[in-house]
């Protein structure tokens, strides 16, 4: 799986990507955070207020029951702010 | 079809809407929404940040949804991307239809659902070199909301206006 990460969810982990290889039981985005959240103290960081936090599953907006595989591409961003 | 482009270079108003009305005799009215980069609190430059595989792919989708509906004779949305300076262009959202208020509605529509639907970040610099990440508005939560209560009436509106020969 590859995992993305955007504006200052990106400078808090100190990543703009990762390969991540999560077990069977992490289903969906939810999930997803929760085991990124562990992987370091800059994860913890970047995921310590989920609902400031938005993702998108292969290029399309995602919720956090939206389900994730291995070959997905998965990224994380706060709130967009374009226009 | 839609024009989308997401770019770091400043683009032409005049240019982009001349390019709109090349070749066409149907459109009568053409609205533009242009978002330039404001100087608040001394601010030095605006990073824009994106996400590449995404952006295009959400701002055509977005273009589609407005040209489902009105009846547009052409639609064109040009974003920044990059370090963009206070009184530069960062967005610009150009509508064409027969009559007026097809233009008028899109255009509003469009600069709207971008705000809240397409995966731009900006960033504020400024001048003692502090950064800050713009957060997200609710103001601007509610503006788009109100294009999907405004769902309903589409059909409607796309028969109101009379046949005239100008905008």
């Amino acid at each position: 799986m590859r995992v993305l990460y955007f504006a200052w969810l990106r400078q808090k982990v100190g990543l703009a990507e990762e390969e991540a290889a999560p077990p069977p039981e992490v289903r969906d985005v939810a999930g997803l955070m929760r085991w990124l959240a562990a992987r370091s103290p800059g994860h913890a960081a970047a995921f310590a207020d989920p609902r400031q936090v938005r993702a998108a599953v292969n290029q399309e907006f995602a919720s956090p029951d939206t389900p994730v595989a291995p070959d997905d591409e998965v990224a994380f961003f706060p709130p967009v702010t374009g226009g | 079809m839609a024009t989308v482009r997401v770019q770091e270079a400043p683009f032409d108003l005049a240019q982009e809407t001349a390019a709109l009305a090349a070749g066409r005799a149907d459109a009568g009215a053409v609205a533009s929404f242009l978002g330039i980069c404001r100087a608040d609190d001394g601010l030095a430059a605006m990073v824009l940040e994106h996400y590449p595989a995404m952006t295009e792919r959400a701002l055509a989708r977005i273009a589609a949804e407005a040209e489902a509906r009105w009846p547009l004779t052409g639609c064109t949305v040009i974003h920044r991307v990059g370090r963009i300076l206070p009184g530069e262009p960062i967005v610009l959202v150009l509508t064409a239809s027969a009559h007026r208020a097809a233009a008028l509605e899109s255009c509003a529509f469009l600069i709207d659902w971008l705000k809240t639907k397409a995966p731009f970040w900006k960033c504020e610099e400024f001048a003692d070199g502090a950064r800050r990440w713009v957060a997200a508005r609710a103001e601007d939560e509610a503006a788009a909301a109100r294009w999907v209560a405004a769902a309903a009436d589409a059909p409607a509106r796309r028969r109101r206006e009379p046949e005239r020969t100008t905008g």
